[in-house]
This record gives structure tokens, C-alpha cells and sequence, in this order.
């Protein structure tokens, strides 16, 4: 009973939220609705046990993605002082029929479609085989790897586009602005204190991720957390954009993904793992894309290089 | 007997806490300037969170839960007074005349 009620109340938070986020005027807010809207979806999927969904929600969801749009918000506040706004209604009103229209229309199909049996007893039947104990490692990892490493390279797609933002003269250099703290302030504290306790939550979730809820997504943002702030705080400098050992970080996982996938072609089948081999493979794939995965999230986040190298 | 004794003392530093949430948000709102809502906030963060940690940590089922429940206050308290600190520095300086930069906010 209670459990209803509570349930009640979130689905209504989470409307409202998202009501506040596209409806607001001040883009500001939009954006501090929408992580508030991705903390009470990721509370959503917690009670709907999905604990995988829940972290990744959270984490980029509400916390990288928060992180991105605030930057963006910034940076369009800075554009507005040199250009007015346009207010156009008609690019608006087209753009509520849009997101309207296929609201109405996924509200249909979802009523529409007969209940699915789902896919828990066949995951289930093949778990010995798949590497892991964990069914969503398993699917993510073995049996729909394709979407996983195709969304690996997404990642380094979208960085390569930020990158393609950067003024010609700065391009080589660090990415960002120069970050400058008082010595000994609070800033540089906090970015001594948690950088150790956040890597080792950040490996930890890599590696229960083989038999519990996580992994390299989870595991690289709380990473690429610890080295933003490591940025922030002074602690470490960005690495120039050009630097070698960068470039090598970023391919690694979706490049050890691949050599895995071809050498399972020469056996027979593209991204097939063998079980009696099926758990390291897993393992070190999933600890080169959390590599990969940690270092491109934290570079979006930072931006392209803005200052001559 | 003692299942009972823990249970109620779980409500009452719960309710405890969230009376601190519900006077941190109140607060938040109503308070005048950016010094005294920092100061309704960090309140519901530090004893707010605290007193309901104190409350769960009764109702553990093992020592591991609780150390970990200890932690999650810990690092809440340390981010809450590091943000408060730098939110703060930055309303301070938008006081002194200068519109915040971005280059202020990262710094101190």
C-alpha cells in the first residue's frame, strides 16, 4: 500500500519535473529541472529494480549531462550579449507539435502492442555460457555487444565533433579554459580528499559489474568525475589534445572491442566470445572501455581547447 | 521489546531529519539573500541527512550497511561545505561590484 502511494507521488514528481524543464522561459532552470527529472527517473528505475539503469541514469543522465547542458547554458548567455535572441513562434510551435506528436504516437503503440513475454528466460537459459552472472553485463557485454561497441564509438564521435569547435590557433593545446584555484582553499582541498575515494568507486563498480549491477559506463563517469574535479581543483592539468597517450586512451576500449570482434571472425562469427574464455574477454573489455569511456567523458565535458598551445 | 525501542527511535531521528529538510527548504525560499539561504541548505545537508542516516543505520542488518550509510553522509557533508563555500566566495565577489565570470567561478 504504501509502496503504491510512493510510487504515486514519484510518477507525479517526475511529470511535474519535466513540465518545469520545457516550460520555463529561463534556461537556467530548464536545465536544474532536468537534473532534477534524472534523479527522480533514476529513483523510478531503482523501484523497478533495473539497479544498472538506476546508476547509468544518474550518472550521466542527471549528473554528465547536467554538466554539459549548464556549459551550454553558459555559453549561449555569453553569445546573447553580442546578438539578441530571436523570438520566432513559428520554429517553436513546430517544435511542441513534434515532441507532442510522438509522445501521443509512442503513448500508442505502448498501449497498442500486446504485453511482451520478455527476454528473461532465454537470457537466463544462456547465462552459464555468456561470461557473467549478471544478466544485463551479459546482454550488454555478449549477446547484443554490437549496440554496446557501436555506442563506444558513438562516444568518440561526439568528442570529436566538440573538438571540431576549437579556434584554429588553439588547436594542439589543452582543452578548456585555464583553471585557476587559491592555494590551500577549499577547492584545492576538496580536489585532494575525494579524487582517491572516487577511483576506487569507480574501479569498484567496474569490477562488481561482472556480477552486480555495473560497469565501464557507471565506473568511467564516476572516473571522469575524479579527474574533472582533479582539473578544477588544480591538482593535474589537462592533457594537450594532441598528446599521444590521450589519443591512445580514448580509442582503447572500442579498439580492443573490435580486435575481440575480428578475432572472433576468424572462428566463425563477429563479437562471438567463447564461453570457456567468455568472463576474461568480458573483463578486459570492459576494463579498456572504462579507460576510454572515463577520459572522453571528462574531455566533452571540458570542451575543445580555447587558448593558442 | 528492544525491536520496538529501535524502531521508534528510527521515526523519531528520522522525523528529526526531516523537519531539517522542511526548515532548509523553507529557508531556501524565503530567506533574503544568497548568505542566509546557503545557510538553511547546508543545514538540511549536514544534520538533516545526518539525523536520518542515524535513524537507517538502527535498522541495518549489518556493520558493512552501516559504514557505508556513515559514508554516505561523510562525503555529502564535504561536497555540501565545499559548494557552500564556493557559492558563496562567487556571491561575495558579485557584492563587491564585478559580474561573476566564468573564470571566477572555477576559481576560489
Amino acid at each position: 500500500m504504501s509502496g503504491t502511494v510512493f510510487d504515486i507521488v514519484l510518477c507525479a514528481l517526475i511529470l511535474g519535473a519535466a513540465l518545469a524543464a520545457v516550460s520555463g522561459r529561463d534556461p537556467f532552470a530548464a536545465v536544474v529541472f532536468f537534473v532534477v527529472y534524472g534523479v527522480f527517473i533514476a529513483t523510478a528505475w531503482l523501484r523497478l529494480d533495473a539497479v544498472n539503469v538506476a546508476l547509468a541514469e544518474a550518472a550521466i543522465g542527471a549528473g554528465l549531462t547536467g554538466v554539459l547542458l549548464l556549459g551550454a547554458v553558459g555559453r549561449l548567455a555569453r553569445l546573447r550579449e553580442t546578438a539578441p535572441p530571436a523570438r520566432a513562434a513559428g520554429p517553436r510551435l513546430l517544435a511542441a507539435l513534434a515532441a507532442g506528436g510522438t509522445t501521443l504516437l509512442l503513448g500508442w503503440v505502448f498501449l497498442t502492442l500486446p504485453e511482451p513475454a520478455g527476454l528473461h528466460a532465454e537470457v537466463g537459459a544462456n547465462l552459464a555460457a555468456a561470461g557473467s552472472e549478471n544478466a544485463v553485463t551479459a546482454v550488454l557485454l555478449n549477446f547484443r555487444a554490437w549496440d554496446t561497441l557501436l555506442e563506444s564509438i558513438v562516444l568518440l564521435a561526439a568528442l570529436i565533433g566538440i573538438w571540431a569547435l576549437s579556434p584554429d590557433a588553439a588547436w594542439g593545446g589543452r582543452p578548456g579554459m585555464t583553471q585557476r584555484t587559491r592555494a590551500g582553499g577549499v577547492l584545492a582541498q576538496f580536489g585532494r580528499v575525494l579524487p582517491p575515494i572516487g577511483l576506487m568507486v569507480g574501479v569498484y563498480l567496474v569490477w562488481a559489474g561482472t556480477k552486480q549491477p555495473g560497469g565501464a559506463f557507471q565506473g568511467g563517469t564516476v572516473l571522469a568525475a575524479v579527474a574533472l574535479l582533479a582539473m578544477m581543483a588544480g591538482r593535474i592539468a589537462p592533457p594537450r589534445v594532441s598528446a599521444p597517450g590521450l589519443r591512445l586512451a580514448l580509442i582503447l576500449g572500442p579498439a580492443v572491442f573490435l580486435a575481440v570482434g575480428l578475432a572472433a571472425l576468424a572462428a566463425g562469427r563477429f563479437l562471438w566470445l567463447p564461453p570457456e574464455h567468455a568472463y576474461a574477454l568480458i573483463l578486459g573489455i570492459e576494463a579498456a572501455l572504462t579507460v576510454s569511456i572515463a577520459a572522453t567523458l571528462a574531455l566533452m565535458v571540458i570542451g575543445p581547447p580555447q587558448e593558442a598551445p | 521489546m528492544l525491536e520496538l525501542a529501535t524502531d521508534a527511535l528510527t521515526v523519531a531521528l528520522t522525523a528529526a531529519g526531516l523537519v531539517f529538510f522542511l526548515a532548509g527548504t523553507v529557508g531556501l525560499i524565503r530567506f533574503p539573500d544568497t548568505f542566509s539561504r546557503l545557510h538553511a541548505l547546508t543545514k538540511a545537508d549536514n544534520l538533516g541527512l545526518g539525523f536520518i542516516v542515524l535513524g537507517l543505520a538502527l535498522q541495518a542488518e549489518s556493520w558493512h550497511a552501516v559504514f557505508k550509510l556513515g559514508l554516505i553522509w561523510a562525503l555529502a557533508l564535504v561536497a555540501a561545505g565545499t559548494a557552500a563555500q564556493l557559492v558563496a566566495r562567487t556571491a561575495l565577489r558579485a557584492d563587491e561590484g564585478g559580474r561573476p565570470t566564468r573564470q571566477a567561478e572555477g576559481r576560489e
